[in-house]
């Protein structure tokens, strides 16, 4: 009815108003694109850099090259003979020959067949463009001079292969069955872990929230314990439990471990965490007036679990599966320990890196492992921004009642998976300790006598801690400022979403292809950076950047829970919005910050996807160690590695625990009335 | 209190301010001056862009185009840091880990203060807003009315030369809220500092403000004292939106006099041709009761008899709904004082002559959308 009021009016021409920049954002913008650019340099430029060695194809161009040959006594006599020309003529190298990899080098020699080394003829070369190259011994030659050489120098002649851009690493991929059948493997194992992943930890989820079974606490516990170990943990205990000299062989009835079955079984270990936390999580908020309706109405208890319970927890459920789906099939360490001949993508970057030197190959098995990683990733995060607030503010919180039966299963039921994820880590720490599997049995530490083996010895150990603790601290430092900047300055809309992009963007990216791109990048001589390579800073850089994302949702979670309106008043009061961050938004956040920094310290102590390609003789891990001391087939220190990870992630919780415990009381008293 | 220009004189002046969202004007074409030491409320109803002028005026979200003058320096396109105000939220921001005293000090910091200064300037405050005793307590130790209390300390702690209220009540229970209306009326009177408050509660508006800006739809309707905006609404939006107001279909005759089925009413001045169609208007409190044969005796010709069709007790009145054929579907409300009800003897079902005084009797437009 006011509409009569209305001034229809439009904008009236002219400039806008510019905003005058106050320091505070000026200093926020600045230190935004600081990390952006941060971003930009570990993340973005690597993954550049591997795609278009993807794409990138080498091949001996002899067209390029142009000899002279001289007569006995030295003299020349004028006539120039092309390369290409030569090859057609005597036939000394064949087309596939001539394709190559980065590092390709092509004997000169070949294409003379009466070349003798101590004959008295002269030789002379020259590259008849500017993107010719050769070598002479180790000297480069890129110009189109000619070089003259005797037939001694001659035959250190070295030709260099010319770079460019194709589809024919991919062709070469798809035309060989050994590789692209990694594509099948990976896929297979990854969806039958993820079902069993995700059907027991919905059941132990479910009793967990729903029962009121005893030691749920204990419970709790061992189902995170799988989070403190490296991937191929289990493997090693499987190995043990089942392998060629296993324990307990005989359960398999002839079947090897090494293959997908170990590698499901081991899947089904290290994800399980991430799973029951999901599932958990989705499970703890349920309105219990929605069971009174059911019984109200005489739902029987299986029709409520259909039409209540599991519609309830379906966005967990949907976003657990495509977790643990990534996780394995971007996981390296547990096939490698256990796969066998069963190969799969994660591993095949590493043999074709590691064992190849062909890294343009590994760059193309990457690519094709990012498709599905970024798709189960995206579907992740479509699902749980569908994921709407089911529990309201009138909701009420659904209190199990005891069921005598139900529990005593459900205690069974977490009693068999206690004892799986217990019973792994066990085995681990029982090989650990024995002299020498099966033969003598007797207890001793030489297993921890790891100078003595492969992998860097307790020097990895140190380097893993030092590796550790730098991650937490440097990486909720960065992380946590970042996720403030994005949240709380004013306008500059467009830098911030292309931010928000590049924070959700590691999470999506396998450790294995990060680590390749970081090789690519870092290693290359033009990159003014190409210091860190080798370095301990690249492996802090690595691993906050590949464990980036958790941590950004942490921080903005935390953050979204501040009054939007701090950041104006303390404006009003003409105060620096660095001493707001300082003195409130940090301390408010502290929860939040000892969560981060936790998560980053555990991950840096496990991870051995990214680092596998970056450590250096000076910089070994504990983690690598252990993949390291189990491929040389010291199996037992490896496992001890092993444990001794295990404990110190669990000190670490520990120690998180007492010392938020100790802040929180400190600084937090304002959070009690 | 610093005083930069003597009160009454223009201290706040907007110039023809444009807010644009994408393609959604949020304000449109807002021009205003404010005074010294004035109390000013902007006041309508959800989206009409009060908030987004207060935060215009206060630099958290600039304006696309236009010009903000404080104390006579063009303010437009500074930042909040280097303008001159303090303000309080409806959700209080009070910062959670820090103590009322430290809260207080916040802004007192940095400028040069001895931390002496500071404590006995924090203690002015407290006693100032009436909580001299909470100074080491946590935010979420205080009551809601308290918290509000303090972050008013805050924003006052600096003697800002304007202070800005968005919607500082809106959180509290009733009771609160009419009881920290008048302390905040008293401090601002007290401390004689420029004040802009947001509200969509009319009743707050017309209790605390000296000048009310009435806005919808990101105009300015009307501007004026509250007793202005209440006895002379601009227009039916005003009329409406502030207090309660009979509402009848009529259209003007000759005169200038409105015409509601058979029966014409002279009413106050207005600008419509004969013929058109208008909005009778008047406040169901000015309709003045009589008893039965009024007319005849008296013969004025704003008088018309009705037939009472239901009452309702409202405490110190009496609510009526009055009809009459001759007003065709129109019904009346009208608000009888107690003493006319039990003098005119009026219950449910009887005929009585209501007078429409001609001083009291609008014409507005019809809204459009209304067809």
């Amino acid at each position: 009815m006011s509409e009569i009021s209305i001034n229809p009016g439009t904008l009236p021409a002219g400039p806008d108003i510019k905003p005058k920049l106050s320091r505070d954002d000026i200093l926020m913008r600045g230190s935004m694109i600081v990390i952006a650019l941060y971003l930009v340099a570990t993340l973005v430029l690597p993954l550049y850099t591997m795609l278009s060695k993807s794409f990138s194809t080498y091949r001996m161009e002899l067209s390029q090259y142009e000899f002279q040959v001289s007569d006995d006594a030295g003299q020349f006599d004028g006539t120039i003979l092309s390369g290409d020309a030569l090859n057609e003529q005597i036939g000394a190298f064949s087309g596939t020959e001539l394709s190559t990899g980065s590092d390709g080098r092509l004997s000169v020699t070949e294409l003379f067949p009466d070349f003798s080394f101590r004959s008295p003829v002269m030789y002379q070369i020259r590259n008849t463009s500017d993107t010719g190259r050769f070598l002479v011994g180790s000297t480069l030659q890129d110009n189109t001079d000619w070089v003259t050489l005797d037939s001694n120098q001659f035959r250190r002649v070295q030709l260099r292969p010319v770079q460019s851009r194709g589809l024919e690493n991919f062709v070469n991929y798809f035309s060989t069955p050994a590789l692209f059948n990694s594509i099948k493997n990976s896929l297979w194992i990854s969806v039958i872990s993820t079902i069993v992943t995700v059907t027991l930890a919905f059941w132990f989820a479910y009793a967990l929230n729903r029962s009121c079974m005893r030691f749920k606490g204990v419970f709790r516990l061992i189902a995170m314990a799988p989070i403190l170990v490296p991937s191929l943990l289990p493997g090693i205990a499987l190995v043990y439990l089942f392998g060629n000299q296993g324990m307990i062989k005989e359960l398999l009835f002839g079947a090897s471990i090494y293959g997908p079955i170990g590698i499901v079984i081991g899947s089904v270990f290290f994800t399980f965490p991430h799973a029951f936390l999901i599932i958990s999580t989705a499970l703890a908020i349920s309105d219990a007036r929605l069971y009174e309706a059911a019984v109200s109405l005489r739902s029987t208890p299986w029709r409520t679990f259909w039409t209540v319970t599991v519609p309830g927890a379906r966005y967990g459920l949907i976003s657990a599966a495509f977790v643990v789906f990534n996780l394995v099939i971007t996981d390296f360490g547990l096939p490698k320990v256990i796969g066998g001949q069963f190969n799969v993508l994660a591993v095949d970057i590493y043999k074709q890196v590691i064992g190849q030197q062909n890294f343009e190959m590994g760059a193309v098995v990457s690519v094709v492992l990012v498709i599905p990683a970024i798709l189960a990733f995206a579907i992740d995060r479509m699902v749980q921004s569908k994921q709407v607030a089911l529990l309201s503010a009138r909701s009420v919180p659904y209190q199990p009642t005891p069921n005598r039966k139900a529990d005593r299963f459900f205690l069974v039921y977490c009693c068999l998976i206690g004892l799986f994820i217990v019973g792994l880590l066990a085995v681990c720490q029982f090989a650990a300790l024995i002299k020498f599997w099966p033969y003598d049995l007797s207890l001793s530490l030489k297993n921890y006598d790891f100078n003595k083996m492969d992998g860097g010895g307790w020097g990895s150990y140190i380097n893993s801690i030092k590796l550790a603790l730098l991650t937490a601290v440097i990486g909720t430092s960065v992380v946590f400022f970042g996720a403030y900047l994005v949240e709380k300055s004013n306008g500059f809309r467009t830098g911030r979403s292309i931010f928000q992009m590049f924070a959700m963007l590691p999470m999506a990216i396998p450790g294995m292809v990060l680590g390749l791109s970081y090789i690519f990048f870092f290693n290359s001589p033009s990159n003014p950076l190409n210091g860190i390579y080798g370095t301990m800073a690249i492996l802090v850089i690595c691993t906050v950047t590949h464990f980036y994302t958790v941590s950004h949702l942490t921080a903005v979670t935390a953050l979204k829970q501040m009054d939007r309106e701090f950041e104006s008043v303390s404006s009003s009061l003409k105060q620096p919005t660095m001493k707001l961050f300082a003195r409130v938004t940090v301390p408010v956040c502290l929860p939040a910050v000892l969560d981060i920094s936790i998560y980053l310290f555990v991950n840096a102590m496990t991870t051995v996807s990214a680092v596998v390609f970056l450590y250096s003789p000076k910089t070994t891990l504990a983690s690598i160690a252990v993949l390291n001391m189990d491929d040389a087939g010291d199996i037992a220190p490896a496992a001890a590695m092993g444990m001794m990870i295990f404990y110190t992630n669990a000190t670490a919780r520990i120690i998180h625990l007492i010392a938020s415990k100790g802040i929180l009381k400190r600084t937090q008293g304002w959070r009690s009335r | 209190m610093l005083q930069k220009t003597p009160p009454g004189e223009l201290y706040l002046s907007i110039q023809n301010l444009w807010k644009a969202f994408g393609s959604f004007l949020a304000l449109k074409d807002i021009s205003l001056e404010i005074n010294e030491g004035e109390f000013i409320c902007f006041l309508g109803p959800s989206g009409c862009g009060k908030t987004t002028l207060l935060r215009a005026i206060a630099g958290l979200d600039l304006q696309t185009k236009g010009t903000v003058m404080q104390d006579g320096k063009d303010v437009s396109n500074l930042p909040p840091s280097e303008r001159d105000f303090g303000i309080v939220f409806q959700s209080y921001a009070l910062f959670p880990n820090l103590t009322i005293e430290k809260n207080i000090a916040f802004g007192l910091e940095n400028t040069g203060r001895s931390k002496s200064d500071i404590a006995v300037r924090v203690n002015e405050l407290l006693n100032l807003v009436g909580l001299p005793d909470q100074g080491k307590k946590y935010p979420a130790q205080l009551s809601g009315g308290q918290q509000q209390r303090i972050a008013l300390a805050r924003a006052i702690a600096t003697n800002p030369g304007l202070l800005l209220l968005d919607e500082p009540l809106s959180a509290l229970d009733a009771k609160v809220r009419v009881h920290l209306r008048h302390e905040i009326k008293e401090l601002q009177r007290k401390l004689g500092v420029t004040t802009v408050m947001v509200t969509h509660d009319q009743e707050e508006a017309l209790a605390m403000a000296d000048r009310i800006i009435v806005m919808n739809h990101g105009v300015i309707e009307q501007v004026g004292s509250p007793t202005e905006i209440y006895r002379e609404p601009a227009n039916l939006f005003v009329a409406d939106f502030i207090g309660e107001m009979n509402q009848i279909q009529s259209q003007v005759t000759k005169g200038g006099r409105l015409s509601v089925g058979e029966k014409t009413f002279a009413c106050l001045g207005h600008n419509f041709n004969d013929g058109m169609p208008a909005i009778a208007a008047i406040r169901p409190e000015d309709i003045i009761p009589h008893e039965a044969g009024y007319l005849d005796t008296g013969g004025n010709r704003n008088c018309i008899d009705v037939t009472l069709d239901e009452m309702e007790f409202l405490g110190s009145f009496w609510r009526c709904r009055l009809s009459n054929e001759r007003f065709g579907s129109s019904e009346l409300i009208a608000d009888f004082s107690i003493n006319a009800v039990r003098r005119l003897e009026l219950e449910e079902g009887r005929t009585m002559v209501i007078e429409l005084p001609e001083n009291r009797l609008m014409a507005f437009d019809v809204p459009e959308t209304a067809a």
